[in-house]
Order: structure tokens, then C-alpha cells, then sequence
């Protein structure tokens, strides 16, 4: 997960928690950081092997933002078959079109109430994590 | 924001495992329309509104649920075709086989499927399934708007 708000991702943490999905959540501070993950590289150098099933990707970030974070993962042979669902409260059309140009695997807009969002996000949690396959290693 | 009316495109070639996917498609609080392609040349056909489909509205499906194992045009080619089209790479495929072979799962993501279910073997693990793909692709996804050029 590549959100850098501290509070967005306190609120996400808790609701991933409170759909009790049977996956560990990584939290990375900035698209540097989601790119160390997935390299294991750096403070994620002892992280358990394999891919996530999913990364959980904000646009905006510090550093590095999440489009460039997103190409850099579709275009490594070693991370493309990796599933990225673009999570943000962007409702931009560019920042939908250069998403899907860019190879997301889905969009989905962060709802400002938390009710809503709590809902929202164990609907993602729940297909990601329990419903869809993806690969181990590409 | 666009609000174009949500539908999907099942490509499908046994009729058995379509009318079960439309059953648990439909079983849920907007249920989308669903166009049914019996193989990989009819689902083109709708894609690309030609032949049968010619006169349909120039709409792209939410998502294109797309099975593995179909005649004439298999489903990895369609999933090619779809993704190497600038007018169509960006919809939404999510391959919906019984192949879990690891061979089959690294293809379709290689050739850009954006997802990829399992179809579960018990009626009601399937029908669970399926509402988990329609909250995700119909309901929560966003899709760009679509451009005018088709």
C-alpha cells in the first residue's frame, strides 16, 4: 500500500483490519518506498519472499508519484504481472486515462465518508485478496 | 464524471457456465446488462460493433469477463487483440477459467489481463465468486471517460 497522508493511511489500516482479510498489509511511505518493497530492497530487504497480491497505490506522493511508481512496476519484466489498483481521491479524467495508459489494473475513487469508504474498501479487500488470482513471481 | 449505463461482456462458449455467471451477476442490488459471446470472434464482433453487432451502441463493456478455452478465436488471442488496440486497451479484462495452471495465469497477465478468477467448483463458492467480481468491476472501479474516437 503507497500512501504517504499518515491519517488516509490510519483509516485504511483500521478498515482492512475491521474486513478481516487473511493478508498481511505492507505500508509504504512513497512510491520509493513501494518499489524498495517489491525489490525487497532497503528497510524491506528481510521482508517474506513473493509478490503481494495486490498494491494499493495513492497518486500524489512524495519522491516519486504514483504514475511514475506505476510504470516503473509494468514496465520490469520481474514485477508487471503484479496487480496495482490506483486508490485516490483524483477524479481527473487524465488522471484516469494515464493510469490505464500506464497499465493499472484498476481505479478506484478513495470516498471521503468514512462509512463509505469502510464499505468500499472491504469490497476491494475481499476481491483482491480472496477472489482473483495472481502469480508468485512473474 | 461520465455516467454511461454499465454492462458487461461475458465471453463464454459453454452455455451452462454462462447462464450460471449471469445468474450470479445479476443477483445484486444494480445488476448490469449482460452480453453473452459464445466464442472469441463473436466477442470481437461486439467489441469492434461489426457483424451481428454492427448496429449497437458505440458503448465499452465495464468489463470483459473472458474464458480461457473458447472455438474459434481462443480467449488469450481476444485478450491480445483487446490490449494491443489503442480504442479497447483500456477496458477492464478479467480472464474467468477453470484453468489454475501457472502457465495460463503468467500469459493473461503478461498479455495485460487485468485480472484473473478461477471459476470456483461448487455452485455457491461460484455464485459468491461472481457477486465479489460485479461489487469490484461494475460497482467500484472507475473507468477513463471514453474517447471520442472509436
Amino acid at each position: 500500500m503507497g500512501e504517504d497522508d499518515p491519517n488516509d493511511a490510519l483509516l485504511t489500516k483500521r478498515a482492512l483490519a475491521e474486513a478481516e482479510l487473511p493478508h498481511d498489509v505492507v505500508h509504504a511511505f512513497d512510491g520509493v518506498e513501494v518499489l524498495d518493497c517489491l525489490r525487497q530492497r532497503n528497510r524491506f530487504a528481510t521482508r517474506p519472499p513473493g509478490h503481494p497480491s495486490l498494491v494499493l497505490l495513492d497518486l500524489k506522493m512524495p519522491r516519486m508519484d504514483g504514475i511514475e511508481v506505476l510504470r516503473a512496476i509494468k514496465s520490469d519484466p520481474a514485477l508487471r504481472c503484479v496487480p496495482v489498483v490506483i486508490y485516490t481521491a483524483s477524479i481527473i479524467p487524465s488522471d484516469l486515462r494515464n493510469a490505464y495508459e500506464a497499465g493499472a489494473n484498476g481505479y478506484v475513487i478513495k470516498s471521503a465518508d468514512y462509512t463509505q469508504f469502510r464499505k468500499e474498501f472491504k469490497l476491494l479487500g475481499l476481491y483482491w485478496a480472496t477472489v482473483n488470482f495472481s502469480t508468485g513471481a512473474c | 464524471m461520465t455516467r454511461e449505463l454499465k454492462w458487461i461482456l461475458l465471453a463464454e462458449d459453454d452455455p451452462n457456465d454462462a447462464h450460471l455467471t449471469k445468474r450470479a451477476l445479476v443477483d445484486s442490488k444494480a445488476p448490469p446488462e449482460i452480453v453473452v459471446a459464445r466464442d472469441g470472434a463473436e466477442a470481437l464482433d461486439v467489441l469492434y460493433h461489426r457483424g451481428a453487432f454492427a448496429k449497437s451502441e458505440s458503448t465499452r463493456p465495464c468489463v470483459v469477463l473472458l474464458d480461457l478455452k473458447m472455438p474459434k478465436v481462443n480467449g488469450l488471442e481476444v485478450l491480445r487483440a483487446i490490449k494491443g488496440d489503442p480504442k479497447l486497451r483500456t477496458i477492464p479484462v478479467v480472464m474467468l477459467t477453470s484453468s489454475r495452471q501457472e502457465r495460463d495465469l503468467m500469459e493473461s497477465y503478461d498479455l495485460g489481463a487485468n485480472a484473473y478468477v478461477v471459476k470456483p467448483v461448487s455452485f455457491a463458492d461460484f455464485r459468491e465468486a461472481l457477486r465479489e467480481v460485479g461489487s469490484f468491476w461494475v460497482v467500484i472501479n472507475e473507468l477513463p471517460p471514453q474517447t471520442m474516437v472509436m
